[in-house]
């Protein structure tokens, strides 16, 4: 697993589990190194009948399930069909920029840099906007909503100084500023501010655990790990014997009895293994409109899930998700592509699946990753870097590129790619142009941030 | 570096770190599966004395009929899951050894206050539980005591009055009201059900619960005087009482109070003369200038309230109703003894179709309680909230003021939630590393099986659900060589507890 290779990534997921499993306390962590947002956040969990999703709940540990149940039913019921949605999709362990968007022989430090990684001339989509880019050809996905005006670019984004470890870079990002000390994450302060105090639905992660960047401090959040996966955690027991085990699980409701209470259970065991059956070849229960198709793969299954659940009408504001793979110090080439070919067909999928539904003008997915990678590579990869790519995919996304590519020709002083805009400024316009609200409250000192033009 | 994490940098490192060449498809799928670190095993609890055994010669009386047939370990394990929370380790033997009728009195007739053995609950970071503060942690608090008791069916009959008298925390909103609620059901456990409807209903949880401080003379609220007769002593379309009936006995009801301060919350709850109505009630027939003492007492000496508590007492422990003369007797065993509980609980429970009938679904509180004094785990964390919750029932948070319902305990979403408890319970105690790795590769299928039934406390298992094990075992071996000989059947162990623990079988007793 590519996550593995970084110990610096290792123990950055460490706190995260940890941080996450509210409770269990945090591991010593070193000095300087800042908690993540939303430490010590209550976590409960619940299945939710209103939605039929097994919830962790973080925060408002005052309210009980029912009141959730309540807030989720109601909100649903007041939600106008047109309230904007935001999805942030973060790629974990820093993205490399130079093979998103690949720069051509106009950059002669490109091949210098990157003898072995480079990516061949005359690959690749060029991007109209600066044709000395061009999209990875894995990236086609993505290439073909560019072409239909559907994506803003952003080629250099991040912040000065930029801060080379995985666990700070990504923190100052979900914080909303550049301070080891935030405790909570900037859309969570977008809840706190707009959100309401009994649906967690509001702030959606899609995953195991809560997304720094939705903590928030007045408000609950939840989580729900796969919504289309209805599996069994069988601790010690693996592979085939695993599956051969599941399968024997509903076997043992299948016998027939005269005892009542026996064929009560029996029979809810049936079901449950039936179920589990019926749901296997699925990536979930969730329906899809015909002629979309999702690739394999973790985010495929959640966006699958997630454009089912805002056509069913389920009162989302803000959605997190973290796609891994992205700590590419060696085998870039074999590992990179894939992933790369799989997030874009993904992005795009869900686009169309959007679409297919007319519930296209309602999502804004901002796609970033904690910092781009060095360009100079080390070898069969490379090194953590500071400016990266970042994308905003929707069909209400303005379509223009924010800052430009710096070049490779000056390199900030740790020999890394200058950024050209800052991720504070994207995130007030995102508060002011497409969820409306006033960044000042959010976004600390926000009137020092220029705000691109992203919606429109 | 704190310990904690250098553990888990450990196994963070042996979950990722390049398998062995041959074993890599199968690491690799165990790793991106869901794969939760293997927890430290917890501190086991010390061994729970048995209940202790009345003398010998001892015996219960009952005016209908008493089981007669073999009383061995199977009918003292039914015995310990109904009246109590399943064996623990030997109690299932020392009941068998002690005969029915005293095997039945060690549960009905304890002798003095509950011990709990073995070591306090915690959150799950080495701190004491707050039961009155911290959400959840009243169901840990309960909870544990059902684990670690030695008086098992004061916490069962602690259990079916909370049902019975339905209170939710998510109406009261106060936990502190809730924990008082709860000694009362437990020092109410056998005795009498008249004072019992008296003391519940000038308890705080109550007066919040079903708003007998909103019912004054001005302003009468039925709310609790329907309740108190539809679901706590008479029942609905029986033709018990009428809507005339609930009105007067709300006037009746009158006159309760409490303050509310931002530093106590709700407190100092009290009987306000002043708020009482004085007026002359008709109730049930009878008129005159009726206390809430005297609205209660006519519910409970109404003539229809013994056959409801008969019926109702009943079902929590035998899967079908009483005979209608079976019935009787014990509606005369419960008036002529002045509304005691526990002569007729004791009728219950040694009445034949209490160990010959059919299986009852066990309640998940149960259910997951038993597990955990089986395996002597105690309570180590928050975990054990949501994990009953997942199940369906979250203790001090019935689903309303019926209570829980007995016969829709499972479904496909709360099968689900007991295999995960079953999972999280055998979490720290898996055969793990060399355990696995050097597991005994001449094991047959039968044997497994038999070493898996021992290891969970040999559970009652139907010979239908011992063939699907017995399959399984042979079957999950099927083209396996080489390493796979041993590590499969260490596997297929781990495989084996937790299917008999989920297994439909033990859901029920």
């Amino acid at each position: 697993m590519a996550n593995c290779g970084c110990n610096d990534y290792s123990r950055t997921q460490l706190l995260r589990r940890a941080a996450a499993e509210a409770g269990q306390g945090l591991p010593a962590i070193e000095p300087g190194m800042p908690l993540p947002a939303g430490t010590g956040l209550t976590r409960r969990s619940f299945v939710s009948r209103a939605t039929g999703l097994a919830l962790s709940v973080y925060g408002a540990a005052s309210l009980g399930p029912k009141a959730f149940e309540h807030g989720i039913a109601s909100a649903a019921a007041q939600a106008p069909a047109n309230d904007p949605i935001f999805v942030s999709i973060f790629l974990s362990g820093g993205a490399d920029a130079l093979t998103l968007l690949a720069p051509t022989t106009a950059h002669p430090q490109y091949a210098q840099w990157r003898p072995t990684l480079a990516l061949p001339a005359g690959q690749g989509t060029p991007l109209a906007e600066d044709p000395t880019l061009r999209f990875h050809p894995s990236l086609d996905g993505i290439a073909e909503l560019y072409g239909e005006g559907k994506v803003t670019v952003m080629p250099a984004i991040g912040y000065d100084d930029a801060n080379q470890s995985h666990f700070t870079s990504r923190h100052y990002w979900e914080v909303g500023e550049v301070n080891p000390w935030g405790r909570w994450g900037w859309l969570g302060r977008y809840l706190d501010h707009h959100g309401v105090a009994d649906n967690p639905l509001q702030g959606l992660t899609l995953g195991w655990d809560l997304q720094p960047s939705l903590a928030a401090h007045d408000v609950p959040v939840a989580t729900v790990g796969q919504p289309d996966n209805y599996d069994f955690w069988t601790p010690g027991v693996w592979g085939d014997v695993q599956d051969k085990m599941l399968d024997a699980f509903g076997d043992l409701g299948d016998p027939p009895t005269s005892d009542a209470g026996l064929a009560q259970a029996r029979g809810a065991v049936a079901a449950t293994g039936k179920l589990r059956d019926q749901l296997a070849p699925y990536q979930g229960g969730f329906t899809t409109p015909a002629g979309v198709t999702y690739p394999n793969g973790d985010l495929a299954g959640q966006l699958r899930a997630l454009a089912a659940m805002i056509a069913g009408g389920l009162p989302l504001k803000v959605v997190g998700i973290e796609s891994g793979g992205y700590d590419t110090h060696s085998n870039q080439l074999e590992s990179l592509p894939g992933d790369l070919l799989q997030i874009g067909n993904t992005l795009r999928a869900f686009q169309r699946d959007l679409e297919a539904r007319g519930i296209q003008d309602r999502v804004l997915v901002h796609v970033w990753s904690e910092f781009g990678r060095r360009p100079e590579e080390n070898g069969s990869g490379t090194d953590h870097g500071a400016a990266g790519t970042g994308f905003l995919i929707g069909s209400k996304a303005k379509g223009e590129m924010v800052g430009e590519f710096p070049g490779l020709a000056v390199l900030d002083e740790d020999d890394n790619l200058r950024n050209t805009s800052d991720f504070r400024g994207v995130y007030c316009a995102l508060l002011e142009q497409w969820l409306g609200v006033d960044a000042a409250p959010i976004i600390p000192n926000a009137s020092n941030f220029t705000r691109p033009v992203l919606v429109g | 570096m704190d310990p904690r994490t250098k553990a888990a940098a450990r196994r963070q490192k042996r979950r990722c770190a390049p398998p062995r060449k041959r074993r890599r498809r199968l690491r690799k799928q165990a790793c991106l599966r869901r794969v939760k670190p293997r927890r430290s095993r917890k501190p086991e609890l010390q061994p729970i004395p048995p209940p202790p055994a009345p003398p010998n010669d001892f015996r219960l009386t009952s005016p209908i009929a008493v089981y007669s047939g073999p009383f061995g370990v199977r009918q003292a394990e039914r015995l310990l899951w109904r009246a109590g929370f399943g064996p623990s380790p030997g109690h299932a033997q020392a009941l068998a050894a002690m005969g029915l009728h005293r095997a039945v009195a060690s549960l009905t007739r304890p002798d003095g206050a509950a011990t709990l053995t073995g070591s306090d609950p915690t959150d799950g970071d080495g701190n004491p539980l707050a039961p009155a503060d911290a959400y959840g942690h009243d169901h840990l608090w309960w909870l544990d005591r059902m684990v670690r008791t030695n008086q098992p069916l004061v916490e069962r009959m602690t259990l079916v009055w909370h049902d019975w008298f339905s209170t939710s925390n998510d109406g009261v909103g106060q936990q502190s009201l809730m924990l008082e609620q709860n000694e009362l059901f437990r020092r109410s456990a056998f005795g009498s059900f008249d004072q019992l409807a008296h003391d519940v209903t000038q308890g705080p949880a109550m007066i919040v619960w079903l708003n007998l401080n909103e019912n004054s003379r001005w302003n009468p609220n039925e709310n609790y005087a329907r309740e108190l007769m539809e679901l706590f002593t008479l029942g609905a379309d029986r033709g018990a009482y009428t809507e005339q009936d609930v009105r007067n006995l709300a006037r009746a009801l009158t006159g309760f109070d409490f303050d509310w301060s931002d530093e106590l919350g709700m407190y100092d709850f009290r009987y306000v003369p002043q708020r009482h109505d004085t007026g002359t009630k008709t109730i049930f027939g009878q008129t005159g200038a009726f206390t809430w003492e005297q609205g209660v007492g006519m519910c409970v000496r109404h003539p229809m309230h013994p056959s409801f508590f008969v019926n109702k007492l009943w079902s929590y422990f035998i899967a079908t109703p009483p005979s209608d003369s079976d019935r009787q007797a014990l509606e005369s065993l419960y008036t002529s003894g002045g509304y005691q509980v526990r002569p007729v609980l004791e009728a219950i429970l040694l009445h034949p179709d209490f160990h010959a009938g059919a299986r009852m679904v066990k309640p998940p509180v149960v259910f997951m309680a038993g597990l955990l004094r089986m395996l002597q785990r105690g309570i180590d964390g928050e975990q054990w909230i949501w994990y009953c919750r997942g199940a369906g029932q979250q203790l001090f948070y019935p689903p309303d003021v019926s209570g829980w319902d007995d016969s829709r305990w499972l479904d496909t979403g709360t099968v689900r939630g007991r295999f995960d408890v079953v999972s999280e319970a055998l979490s720290d105690r898996y055969l793990d590393g060399d355990a696995v790795d050097n597991y005994d590769e001449t094991e047959t299928a039968d044997a497994a099986v038999a070493a898996a039934r021992a290891w969970a406390g040999d559970p009652n298992l139907t010979a239908e659900t011992v063939g699907v094990l017995t399959a399984f075992a042979a079957n999950a071996l099927a083209g396996a060589g080489g390493w796979q000989l041993s590590t499969y059947r260490g596997l297929r162990q781990n495989a084996l507890r937790l299917l008999i623990l989920a297994s439909p079988d033990y859901q029920t007793s």
